[in-house]
């Protein structure tokens, strides 16, 4: 059932272009909305969970089952995936007109995104994981470059499928890795229950820098998360699924999953926490000079991805110090899941409302905007609830999230391991400032697009408030932004406790792991830093206008995205150049490596393999007639090479197969004495008559190098054949099949004729297919005779 | 016998291969054509030669030649026909269309057109 629901997506988007092409009437988004509904259905009947997997065999031989496995992590995701999904193909009808886009194949697209989604965060298998994570880097590829009529979306699609890819690549190599240290499984809970015993296995570092590396690179760390601004190029339903709430967050998923294995090392949790710290101070900060709507949600995207992997950083110190010390870092985990489910539901709900600007204005350019309060004032209370949350205030989801980010970064500064007792204060600090400018863009988004003094001339569209179905999903999540900030406890136990609980792989089995998610605790230094951000936010607020020059100091030579293009174009002009320098275009050129080629892998092997000695015996003997047949066809086939004219040429060609056909005669062949006379007169007739159309045998080659090159690489040829000839007939290992056919040619074909018997009787389909290749010949033949192209239109074949 | 063919058998190869590395496209098919004078000769040669009687039944011998290569190249010989004619059309057409007969000139254009 599990792996039904798992691919169902996928299965139903074999239907969406049918639908689409015959229901033209009806938006195909309707026919599309009840499966995403469905699963979330199917997934909420989980709980409270039992954890529980399933096998369905798949390349059983290789280890490889397509192997399913529901606890807690992933039936969180699996509930984002179908709930936001839900949403977002809602939107999509109402954001999407039927009568313009390309819905059959949108939906297609989205869907497989869907059941590859479902398939990473449930599968157990690690290569089924792989393959469905390379499934969601393809969709999300389609979905950006969507519009692909579009310069930008096309450069986005690209920027992003080399980015994941080259991820996606580096887990591939991690997933094999483990494979190896487990002994060949590729089950992710084998590798948990064997993981004891790694730290000290020397493959340890590469496999989890490999996995990090993909988990960075699809979760848009620093400082792979350039391709996240350029992806907001994608239809906006499609931002606020994929490049929001669920793609972006596969990374999360993968160091989520992957911490019990991992933790253990200091390497881990420095590089998770300090990548994700780096992340969400460097994207925050450069979130508040983004001038389009959809890209500054993209970096405060990115910092928020930051944020919460720098929480499961965290929340590996769990597995280090004593059990009281864990509850402590045990409350990062919490407070990571809590953030995912929280960030999931106010960014949706910004996304959405700044798809609606985009939508109803007609730009999303927030120097253009402003003043959109009196127009559009639903849209407008959204984005205040959406923004605060973001922001981390009260009573919204955000500012518990956020509280207990702050509370979880204090702890690590009181950490006494790794060094942290000394660097472990600059996390607090850094989490602070990264509130701040979180605060700060906050602010912005609603401010420089609903507050201040409407500017109509600027607006390509009458501003007026979205068609209800179009608020309907931003709805939802508002209010569930106000729910679960109100009600936090709704979530604690029954999905934040056993997701936790999942990621630690059940450290407090014994103890018993509750959640309870508080709106107070008194006076801590959490409530004093919040109180500093939203002072210190306005502040900068306030002053933006003063102090936002200092954002001209950074570069563009130096960002990035420069960086990234330039590695782009010299990879395409490098590969290239070195590409046209041996494809030359020419047959001749290949052909020359062809032979080249084979002559050293012969000569190679010849020289390692055989011990040399030519055992030649039972030779027949030489007679004179027979020598001076062989003069004849040395002398034809000098001729044939210095011949200066085709006439020449041709008769040296056709003295060589006659004598040839003596040979024939002289070793007891005569049916094949016959045929050669015969095919070789034939031949020389029709030379001749081609002889007539074609031009003179003129040499093209020039000079004595060239020719040169040609000779050696001619005679090293000659010489090789002759070689392995010798070879071949020194070293007799089985006998020849000859004597059966002699047996048996009268006795079962009552032919007479060996060689004939054989041809029309042994193997008589050989004959048959030979025929058959004469007859294709001849076709092709009488069609190049036939066909002339019409004149006057460039020479090309109607 | 069978060394003295095989050093013939490596000049027609090597007289094949220089031919075919050439741009004209008649010494190509001329090439052609001697390389499967020099193959034939080479599945002959492997047989052994002169080792009894042609493999005709109505000859009463203790011994025949192996008839299997025979068969073979029986074969070949109508297929390299079938080859020869067919890249003499070719080439008789492709002069008509073209021009020339250098094959260096004969490249395709570039795909965007």
């Amino acid at each position: 059932m599990l792996n039904l629901a798992i691919v169902s997506p996928l299965i139903f988007a074999l239907f969406i272009p049918f639908l689409y092409k015959y229901v033209r009437s009806i938006h195909t988004g309707w026919f599309v909305l009840p499966l995403p509904v469905l699963l979330f259905v199917y997934f909420i009947q989980h709980l409270p969970l039992e954890p529980y997997g399933q096998t369905i065999p798949w390349i059983p031989s290789l280890g490889m089952d397509f192997q399913v496995y529901m606890d807690g992590l992933g039936l969180l995701f699996s509930l984002l995936i179908t709930g936001i999904g839900s949403l977002v193909v809602l939107y999509s009808i109402y954001y999407l007109p039927k009568e313009k886009e390309k819905l059959g194949h949108f939906y297609v697209y989205l869907l497989l995104f869907m059941g590859a989604m479902l398939g990473v965060v449930l599968s157990d298998n690690a290569m089924a994981l792989y393959l469905f994570w390379e499934l969601t880097s393809f969709s999300s590829f389609l979905l950006i470059g969507y519009w692909n009529e579009r310069e930008r979306s096309r450069y986005g699609a690209q920027k992003s499928m080399l980015i994941t890819v080259l991820g996606g690549l580096s887990l591939l190599g991690g997933f094999l890795l483990l494979s190896v240290m487990s002994g060949g499984s590729y089950s992710i809970r084998d590798w948990i229950d064997m993981a004891d015993a790694w730290p000290q296995h020397p493959l340890f570092l590469p496999a989890m820098l490999l996995i990090l590396l993909g988990a960075f690179t699809k979760s848009a760390q620093f400082p792979f998360y350039i391709w996240l601004p350029d992806a907001m190029e994608a239809p906006t339903p499609v931002s606020a699924y994929l490049h929001s709430a669920t793609m972006v967050k596969a990374g999360i998923y993968l160091v989520a999953r992957f911490t019990p294995i991992f933790a253990v090392s200091s390497l881990w949790v420095w590089l998770v926490m300090g990548i994700g710290m780096a992340t969400l101070c460097w994207a925050s900060f450069h979130a508040a000079r983004q001038t389009d709507l959809k890209g500054l949600l993209a970096y405060s995207t990115v910092s928020q991805l930051g944020l919460i992997m720098s929480l499961l950083g965290a929340g590996a110190l769990a597995f280090h110090g004593d059990p009281s010390d864990r509850r402590l870092y045990m409350a990062a985990v919490v407070a990571a899941v809590f953030h995912l489910i929280n960030h999931a539901t106010f960014k949706g709900s910004l996304f959405m409302t700044a798809g609606i600007v985009d939508h109803e204005t007609g730009t999303r350019d927030i120097r253009r905007l402003g003043g959109l309060l009196s127009f559009m004032p639903i849209t407008f209370t959204i984005a205040v609830i959406g923004s605060l949350s973001m922001a981390g205030v009260p009573p919204f989801n955000g500012f518990l999230s956020k509280e207990m980010f702050f509370a979880a970064m204090v702890q690590v500064a009181n950490a006494h391991w790794f060094s942290l007792d000394v660097w472990g204060i600059l996390f607090p600090v850094l989490a602070w400032v990264g509130s701040v400018f979180t605060f700060l863009y906050s602010l912005l988004f609603v401010g420089k697009t609903f507050l201040g003094a409407p500017k109509p001339s600027e607006w390509p569209k009458q501003p007026h408030e979205a068609p209800v179905g179009m608020l309907v999903a931003p709805v939802v999540l508002a209010v569930l932004v106000i729910g679960f900030g109100l009600f936090p406890n709704v979530l604690s136990n029954a999905v934040i406790a056993p997701a936790a609980d999942a990621i630690v792989n059940g450290v407090f089995r014994q103890e018993g792991l509750s959640v309870h998610i508080s709106h107070w605790h008194g006076w801590t230094i959490e409530v004093w830093m919040t109180i500093g951000v939203i002072v210190l936010g306005v502040l900068l607020y306030r002053t933006f206008d003063s102090w936002k020059r200092v954002y001209g100091a950074f570069s563009q030579r130096l960002s990035l995205n420069h960086l990234y293009d330039t590695v782009v174009r010299q990879m395409e002009e490098r590969s290239h150049s070195l590409t046209s320098r041996y494809m030359t275009g020419y047959v001749r050129t290949y052909f020359l490596y062809i032979l080249s080629a084979m002559l050293a892998l012969l000569i190679v092997t010849i020289v390692l393999k055989v011990d040399g000695e030519f055992s030649l015996s039972h030779l027949a003997d030489v007679g004179v007639h027979e020598l001076m047949l062989v003069l004849a066809a040395l002398v034809g086939t000098v001729t044939t090479l210095v011949a200066k004219s085709r006439l020449v040429a041709i008769i040296a060609l056709g003295s060589v197969g006659y004598t040839v056909s003596l040979f024939f005669v002289l070793f007891r062949a005569p049916d094949l004495a016959l045929t050669q006379l015969v095919i070789e007169t034939i031949s020389v007739a029709l030379f001749l008559l081609c002889f007539y159309h074609l031009p003179k045998l003129s040499r093209h080659e020039k000079g004595v190098r060239f020719r040169l090159g040609n000779a050696l690489i001619s005679l090293g040829v000659g010489a090789l054949v002759s070689v392995i000839a010798l070879l071949a007939y020194s070293e007799k290992n089985f006998a020849s099949i000859a004597q059966y056919h002699i047996e048996n040619a009268y006795e079962k074909a009552a032919g007479k004729n060996i060689v004939n018997v054989i041809l029309v009787d042994f193997r008589g389909f050989d004959t048959l297919f030979e025929i058959c290749v004469l007859a294709i010949a001849a076709l092709g033949i009488y069609a190049l005779v036939k066909l002339k192209a019409p004149k006057g239109e460039n020479g090309k074949y109607e | 016998m069978e060394v003295v063919m095989i050093i013939v058998i490596g000049c027609l190869f090597a007289g094949a291969t220089y031919l075919m590395l050439s741009k004209s496209l008649l010494r190509i098919i001329i090439g052609t054509g001697l390389l499967s004078h020099g193959a034939h000769l080479l599945l002959l040669t492997m047989g052994g030669l002169k080792k009894g009687a042609p493999p005709l039944l109505g000859v009463q011998a203790e011994q025949y030649v192996d008839p299997v290569p025979q068969a073979l190249i029986l074969t070949a010989i109508v297929i390299s026909f079938g080859v020869t004619a067919f890249l003499l059309v070719l080439a008789y057409r492709s002069y008509q269309e073209i021009g020339t007969d250098n094959i260096e000139q004969m490249r395709g254009k570039e795909d965007h057109d």
